[in-house]
């Protein structure tokens, strides 16, 4: 078997005096979507954000790659994990293509500029999200839902074999949340890349993720192929709230009570 | 890139050509082949020792504390992602001026007017890195998902209690020197002989800056997303906040705390130019080098023989000209 893209070998976090998550052992290898599911504060963006190398974890390790989080060089790191943060807040204004090319940034030297290569890059990664013919706009002009395309056009070009989306589709609507996610299925499926996100429709997570990390307010983590984890029982437990399941139009839904 | 270089050589046409009329112009008009002849000539004419003596080294120094200025401007707006952030946001300039002051009010000389500003410059930066340290650090950075916010009120904070005391010193001061003092606040280059130290900071911070322009793009869209995309987000914030504070320093120190410049000239250049930092930060120091030697010729010759402090001029001018950039219309998108 390859060397997983992201392993953690018992993995602690806390955040002040709460345990968020203990003794976390999980792999994500390359052509596999996990889906973070939790309730509000379980800890899916900590641990995103220390997956990233923006925080430490307070017990165990993350191994990216085969390597130690914390040996790997900051520009190498940036080269084998994207990030997408939850919330972006642009104070300047920037064309659509610029904010886009920036993904490429771990690749140039230091006294490169962007070039036509990385132009087709940006202008590929747009059209994957339909922003198509909208390399001129500012990015102060955009709604919401077209900033967050930005940015994932942005994590598209950087080209990282492992993916990591906190909250990626909270803003789309419906069209574009499909169209973002059968996005990286089809990268993980056809790119043999590595794809974790944060997410609280939970029919979204069954229909596009093959696994789930299922996080509670107790530290207790369920994790496994999605059919596995996403059981009512388990949601139940981790949201405190009845889930029912049903089979509906070929598809696995969750109806909340 | 090509556009880029295209600016430059236009900014740097224009500084040319504000120098020739730095040169020319004052009490003692000469015309360009005066002034040709008056630089290359070693003889001791009166032209001569006017252009070289008198007036080349204001207009240099005035060159280079302009450039300093919008370009420690430039730099804090990214560092602080703030587009109303200037050089003195972070009270540097409070704690040159209570420096400055305290030297005049205890009757010193120049030179010591200029020492007691470095320190106090100095004790300002000094303080807001204390202050803000953990914004700096790493561990702590992530936090927040923004430090910013946090450097910014320090600075703020520390800004007020700098103007408290100086109003306490220009209460305490003498009729005699309270002259000295506005003009001092106001930002004044008469008189100015050293203009190489800030010349050198000027081309030192440059090229401190310029190879990392491409990072600060990327800081521009968040220190989390910088951090994701390979940028050693701690390590570049705390290098641009010295070399700012070091080219602040410097340029107050030699001219007084000259407004406008440092907040204007590189949000001009943003409306019109665009906000890639590679073209940005040379552009910033030859427009504002530009900008204030302009300025300091007016304020030399418009009212002459009286002089008015430079840092007059450049808000007089530069503000009607910020609003019309501000409120024309948007581009069609």
């Amino acid at each position: 078997m390859s060397v997983p893209l992201l392993e953690a070998q018992d993995l602690a976090l806390r955040v002040g005096s709460r345990t968020l998550v203990q003794a976390l052992n999980f792999r994500i290898n390359a052509g596999e979507v996990w889906c973070l599911l939790g309730p509000n504060g379980s800890g899916k963006s900590t641990f995103l954000h220390t997956a990233v190398g923006l925080r430490q974890a307070q017990g165990g390790e993350l191994r990216l790659a085969g390597r130690a989080l914390i040996d790997w060089p900051a520009d190498a790191a940036a080269r084998q994990r994207a990030f997408l943060p939850q919330a972006f807040h642009d104070a300047f204004s920037a064309s659509v293509l610029e904010s886009v090319m920036l993904g490429r940034h771990p690749y140039l030297s230091r006294w490169q500029w962007e070039g036509a290569e990385e132009r087709e890059f940006a202008r590929y990664a747009l059209r994957s999200v339909d922003l198509a013919g909208f390399e001129q706009r500012d990015v102060l002009t955009l709604s919401g839902g077209e900033r967050q395309r930005v940015a994932l056009a942005a994590l598209f070009t950087q080209d990282a074999p492992l993916l990591l989306l906190d909250e990626p589709v909270s803003h789309l609507d419906l069209h574009h949340q499909v169209m973002v996610l059968e996005h990286l299925v089809m990268l993980a499926r056809d790119h043999a890349k590595g794809v974790i996100f944060t997410v609280h429709d939970l029919d979204l997570a069954a229909r596009f993720a093959s696994h789930a990390l299922l996080l509670t307010k107790q530290a207790t983590v369920v994790h496994g192929p999605i059919g596995e984890v996403m059981t009512e029982a388990a949601l139940q437990a981790a949201f405190g709230h009845r889930v029912t399941r049903v089979e509906a139009a070929g598809r696995t839904l969750y109806v909340p009570d | 890139m090509r556009r880029a270089l295209l600016i430059w050589l236009v900014l740097a046409i224009a500084a040319v050509a504000a120098f020739a009329l730095a040169l020319a112009s004052g009490s003692a008009h000469l015309s360009l082949a005066e002034l040709m002849q008056a630089l290359v000539s070693t003889d001791d004419s009166v032209a001569g020792e006017i252009v070289t003596r008198l007036r080349l080294p204001r207009a240099l120094a005035a060159f280079a504390v302009g450039g300093l200025l919008a370009l420690a401007g430039a730099l804090m707006q990214v560092l602080l992602r703030n587009p109303l952030a200037d050089p003195y946001v972070l009270g540097l300039s409070g704690g040159a001026a209570v420096g400055a002051l305290a030297a005049m009010l205890a009757g010193l000389g120049a030179l010591a007017v200029n020492l007691g500003a470095s320190a106090g410059a100095l004790a300002a930066i000094l303080l807001v890195f204390a202050f803000a340290r953990r914004d700096f650090a790493r561990q702590q950075m992530f936090g927040a998902l923004d430090a910013s916010p946090r450097l910014l009120l320090t600075g703020v904070i520390m800004a007020a209690g700098w103007g408290a005391l100086i109003t306490l010193t220009l209460t305490l001061a003498p009729e005699a020197r309270l002259r000295g003092m506005l003009f001092w606040l106001m930002g004044d280059l008469n008189g100015v002989e050293s203009w190489a130290p800030a010349l050198l900071a000027l081309a030192g911070a440059l090229a401190l800056t310029y190879p990392l322009a491409r990072e600060l793009n990327v800081l521009l869209r968040g220190e989390v997303l910088a951090q994701a995309l390979g940028v050693r987000v701690a390590l570049l914030r705390r290098t641009i906040f010295l070399v700012a504070s070091v080219a602040t320093a410097l340029a107050v120190t030699t001219a007084g705390a000259i407004g406008f410049v440092g907040l204007v000239v590189p949000h001009a250049l943003r409306l019109v130019l665009g906000n890639d930092q590679r073209m940005l930060l040379p552009a910033s120091a030859l427009a504002g080098g530009t900008l204030l030697l302009l300025a300091d010729t007016a304020a030399r010759s418009l009212l002459a023989p009286q002089q008015l402090p430079v840092g007059v001029i450049t808000a007089l001018v530069g503000v009607p000209a910020f609003l019309f950039l501000l409120t024309r219309k948007p581009e069609k998108v």
